[in-house]
């Protein structure tokens, strides 16, 4: 049973923060980028490359959320070093100065006036000097409220409401109470629930800015949709799952928000949370892009409840998958941490399980691998608001 | 054995949770609000996951299950029918 005394073995960075990983990151800025990044990876055992396809003449809030979440991602705690490359020096820069703040060694590589080549060669000599540096940092003991601990579900179906869903909102329901930092999202995918959501903030100026964010969010989908967004939102897996409605998907996504916790605050898309509690994240409901963006804004574990089985991972931000669908545990069970369909047949209880949660969830912040991890899924996606100029 | 779950006392629906539920045969639902049992007469095979109506529904009818309004149907649902994309329809969007 998780308390005000637990602990977990984190890494405490420079600038206090606390992450479970000790990544060195190779970060391209620009598509153009990637390749070299790639081969630095390769040369040096223990960097890690995030590629992605984007950085190229983005411009206004676009190119502002393309910075704050490269940004975001080397800055995360479960990154011990980040090496920069970009086509354009300058630009480099300012990721790397947006990094430095941290305290954390960072250095930037500009590929024009250098060519591929030279670009690796001085990028790989620095991620070699990482890598040894972080391969000595030593894992301390920390208290749990020193964690930031997000949530986002995938391919759900109706046994993700009723099981794994609220599995995530006891843990949550047990860790806010600690002093945890926590957060939710999946904007569209409120639709239905929103009054709930809005009940549950703590003031009504939280309560403004959420339904400010939601309405947004609902003229998007008026203005560009050509249907009621079927197969969409629902995704054709959700309604093979047997969701049959938004309304319906959205009733058991808030499950995740437990039965306590209050609202405290309203978040950008990548933004860092100010303090302890749940927050919530205005963003997309595609699982790759909201846990780029959650790790962008520093969280350091990521609670994932499947239905029809979603294999998302991410490079930084270590995702734990549960499911209670007993199909999915059994056919998929290489991607499932934690099972817990044994809730629907009434031999667990949600207390039981969402202790099993804590408890996984404790392991993997002191070095566990989850399946994800283990099977390789970095899938690193970042968000785009519009068209590049 | 449990074969539908039912949130809330309220709801017109139940989710089937075992695997190969077939036509014609008798299901026991837990309702999850007040522990209560119900019984069902499933009137088609069914999947895992997918829903069966709990009392007859009229066309236009509002779903309910967590207690709140899911969509409505767009065809009578018939008591242990299964209620999916073929006869129920958000209100949104």
């Amino acid at each position: 049973m998780i308390n005000s005394k637990t602990t977990f073995q984190g890494y405490r960075r420079e600038n206090g923060r606390v992450g479970i990983r000790n990544h060195v990151l190779i970060l391209p800025v620009d598509d153009l980028s990637n390749a070299a990044a790639e081969a630095v990876a390769n040369n040096v055992k223990g960097a890690l490359a995030i590629p992605h396809p984007y950085g190229r003449l983005q411009f206004g809030a676009d190119l502002d959320l393309h910075f704050r979440t490269l940004i975001g991602a080397g800055s995360n705690p479960n990154v011990a070093a980040v090496v920069v490359i970009c086509i354009e020096e300058q630009w480099a820069k300012r990721v790397v100065d947006g990094i430095a703040k941290t305290g954390k060694p960072v250095t930037g590589f500009g590929i024009e006036l250098h060519g591929d080549h030279n670009t690796i060669l001085r990028a790989s000599k620095v991620a070699k000097e990482y890598v040894q540096w972080a391969s000595e940092l030593q894992r301390v003991e920390c208290p749990v409220r020193d964690l930031w601990v997000s949530c986002k579900c995938g391919e759900s179906d109706t046994t993700s409401g009723c099981g794994s869903n609220p599995t995530v909102g006891n843990a949550f329901d047990k860790l806010e109470p600690l002093g945890v930092t926590l957060c939710f999202g999946e904007t569209t995918e409120i639709t239905g629930g929103e009054n709930i959501v809005s009940d549950r903030c703590a003031t009504p100026q939280v309560r403004e800015k959420w339904m400010q964010m939601f309405n947004r969010y609902q003229e998007v989908i008026d203005r560009h949709k050509t249907s009621d967004l079927m197969d969409s939102q629902p995704t054709k897996g959700n309604i093979a799952g047997g969701l049959t409605t938004i309304e319906e998907k959205a009733l058991g996504n808030i499950q995740k928000i437990g039965k306590k916790c209050k609202v405290i605050g309203v978040l950008d898309k990548a933004e860092s949370p100010t303090g302890p509690g749940l927050w919530f994240m205005d963003s997309s409901s595609a699982a790759a892009e909201m846990v780029t963006l959650l790790a962008a804004a520093g969280y350091a574990v990521h609670f994932f409840p499947t239905g029809q089985g979603n294999v998302i991972g991410n490079p930084i931000l270590p995702v734990i998958k549960l499911t209670a669908n007993p199909r999915t545990a059994r056919t998929m069970s290489e991607h499932v941490d934690l099972d817990v369909s044994g809730l629907l047949q009434r031999q667990k209880t949600m207390d039981q399980c969402g202790d099993e949660l804590l408890e996984v969830m404790l392991r993997t912040c002191n070095g566990r691998l989850t399946c994800a991890e283990a099977l390789g899924h970095r899938e690193f996606v970042l968000t785009r608001l519009y068209e590049s100029a | 054995m449990i074969q539908i779950l039912v949130h809330d006392k309220k709801d017109t629906v139940g989710v089937i949770v075992i695997e190969g539920v077939k036509a014609g045969q008798e299901l026991t639902g837990w309702v999850m609000e007040d522990d209560s049992t119900i019984k069902v007469k499933a009137l088609n095979d069914v999947p895992i996951g997918h829903k069966v109506a709990l009392k007859d529904i009229g066309n236009g009818e509002t779903v309910i299950k967590y207690g709140f309004d899911i969509g409505k149907a767009v065809a009578p649902i018939k008591k242990g029918e299964h209620a999916h994309v073929h006869n129920m329809k958000t209100k949104r969007w």
